[in-house]
């Protein structure tokens, strides 16, 4: 089966093409950053109206570099939620009738679990049961995976999810949005025992998580040792660096003590990272560090399904399209869309 | 045989009309907030009604605005991607026009002035007149702006529609005196004068494509930068 899928939840039109028999074979993206970046963040009205704008060119392209034509595709599935409403029926509508006029099945997807099911797409690919942690901008989840579908949640963000908390503490140093990478980036040049930021909600059992108190803790050292007006540029540039490299580490050993937790926990060995902050190069390093080997597995996907994308949807499409899913004629979103709700794929290929 | 299929979702209500040699089949709902769930059935069902597939027709329209912008954006989505699909040709479609149009088919209407509650104070304003052959005509230019400020037409026996009247109807009569005839605040723009609209687009040869079919919003300053 060949799925199209169509991401457009947040400010990244993605498209692809999955066939279950030959992997990925196109995919494509735009990224919104240069429309929002003068506003700060992403504004949900130029958000769809971009989309508009640029996802049925993308469907055009994905398929030329497939090589395929429209009636080479047999589902088409689309990112329904969570995300911004306004997003998110744009892409809703053109996948849905997209289906109705080539007279395929078409399937929402869940966005989260379009992350989860992402390191699916990479050789070796992990099997079932797996914990997963999704990082990304809007969650901090662990979760148990079972099948597709089949999801527990094991813990939960209380409050700033983790690549919030980066996009947060980047703007405090003043880096450009969006700043998850940029402050990885900047850490790169850090100093590793200059700062020492806390491991937040480590000190007690439980899988939850909790990330806005660290970028606090980011602006009160910057405002401290910046205080004296003296300090010279360079010596500045060096320690919000270091303040990088501290905050950095401090998210990545709080993922990692709490990811082990959840093996321990579960009895599970293969750990899953997904969502934009998995790309961080020092949490896959860790994590693979800390893990792999004596406690099990540690499987990501390349940065590129890291972050939004429309291989994702088109894979876990692909799942619910073969386990008989079908929506009617019709399309619905929905911005609060809980990956718990989800129902289960029984179908194990 | 010249066949086309014509969305509108733009306004509360939702509806789909299908062109064939000047018959016209229309499916109507008011349903607000249920356009999502409606519209491809609608489309769906005119087509087997009248033993059509969707290949065979000749053109797509769709009511591109200005409305609310959701609604636009879901008539723009599903035409888009039913004619990427089906490869067929797209005539985007005033809302205004199509609300006047719409006018003129019910009443004796020559000159109608359409007026759309934008919210935040302002109006999506837009002068028509008949023309000989049946099909209504922008005068001056669409735009959004305060009633106290929207451009008015010349002329009198002007005919108002659309739900602005009902939110600024004393202030447009006052302004227009008694060049203005009549007010229909409750008329609602309908796909059956979207397709007549989109046919003669396709007669006179405006199509575009799937990706150039894009909304109308006249509102385009929705967000200010920051510094
Ligand atoms: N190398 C990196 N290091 C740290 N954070 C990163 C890195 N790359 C991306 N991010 C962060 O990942 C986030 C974007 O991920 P993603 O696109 O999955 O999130 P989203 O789609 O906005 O949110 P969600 O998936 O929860 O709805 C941003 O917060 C970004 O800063
Ligand atoms: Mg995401």
């Amino acid at each position: 089966m060949r799925v199209l899928g169509i991401e457009t939840s947040c400010d990244e039109t993605g498209v692809a093409v999955y066939d279950h028999r030959q992997g990925l074979l196109a995919h494509t993206l735009y990224s919104q950053i240069g429309v929002h970046a003068e506003f700060g963040g992403v504004v949900p009205e130029l958000a769809s109206r971009d989309h508009v704008r640029k996802t049925v060119p993308l469907v055009a392209e994905t398929l030329e570099r497939a090589g395929l034509q429209g009636r080479d595709i047999d589902g088409v599935a689309y990112t329904a939620g969570p995300g911004l409403v306004g997003a998110l029926l744009v892409g809703a509508a053109i996948g849905r009738s997209l289906a109705w006029g080539w007279g395929v099945p078409a399937v929402p997807v869940h966005h989260m679990e379009g992350h989860l099911l992402a390191p699916m797409l990479e050789e070796p690919r992990p099997g079932f049961p797996f914990v997963a942690l999704l990082v990304s901008g809007g969650h901090t989840q662990l979760v148990e995976v079972q099948s597709v579908g089949r999801y527990r949640m094991l813990g939960d963000s209380l409050d700033d999810a983790a690549g919030e908390a980066f996009d947060k503490t980047a703007k405090l140093l003043g880096l450009p949005y969006p700043g998850g990478p940029e402050l990885a980036r900047l850490a790169e040049k850090g100093r590793p025992d200059r700062f020492r930021f806390p491991r937040p909600m480590t000190d007690r059992p439980g899988l939850d998580f909790s990330f806005s108190g660290l970028k606090t803790f980011a602006l009160h050292t910057l405002q401290r040792e910046l205080a004296d007006a003296e300090i010279p540029t360079q010596e500045r540039e060096q320690i919000k660096a270091d303040i990088a490299y501290a905050f950095e580490q401090a998210v990545v050993e709080t993922l990692v003590i709490k990811c082990r937790r959840a093996l321990d926990e579960t009895g599970s060995r293969t750990l899953v990272l997904a969502g934009g902050v998995s790309a961080n190069r020092r949490l896959r390093e860790r994590m693979r560090e800390a893990i792999a080997g004596e406690a099990g597995e540690v499987f990501y996907p390349r940065p590129e399904y890291c972050t939004d994308n429309g291989a994702m949807i088109a894979f876990a499409g692909a799942q619910r399209l073969l386990g008989g899913q079908q929506e009617p004629l019709r399309f619905a979103v929905d911005p609060r869309w809980r990956l718990v709700d989800l129902p289960a794929i029984d179908r194990r290929r | 045989m010249t066949k086309i299929l014509a969305i509108e979702t733009a306004g509360p209500g939702c509806s789909a009309a299908l062109w064939v040699d000047g018959e016209v089949e229309e499916r109507f709902e008011l349903k607000p907030r249920g356009h999502s769930e409606l519209i491809l059935g609608m489309m769906q069902r005119l087509l087997a009604q009248a033993g059509l597939r969707l290949t065979q027709l000749d053109a797509l329209g769709f009511s591109r605005g200005p409305g609310s912008f959701t609604g636009v954006r879901i008539a723009t989505g599903v035409i888009q991607g039913a004619a990427f699909a089906a490869e067929l040709p797209v005539v985007p479609v005033s809302t205004l026009a199509a609300l006047a149009q719409g006018c003129c088919r019910e009443t004796a209407a020559r000159r109608i002035l359409c007026a759309l509650d934008a919210r935040m104070g302002e109006l999506y304003w837009g002068a028509y007149g008949l023309r000989a052959d049946g099909l209504v005509e922008l005068i001056g230019r669409e735009q959004v702006a305060p009633a106290d400020e929207v451009e008015l037409p010349e002329g009198d026996g002007w005919h108002g529609v659309g739900s602005g009247w009902a939110a600024f109807g004393d202030a447009l009569a006052r302004r227009m005196g008694p060049a203005l005839e009549a007010t229909d605040a409750s008329r609602l723009c309908r796909a059956r004068d979207v397709v007549v609209l989109a046919a003669a687009g396709h007669l006179a040869g405006h199509g575009v494509s799937a990706a150039e079919a894009l909304p109308v919003y006249l509102r385009d300053r929705v967000a200010t930068p920051k510094r």
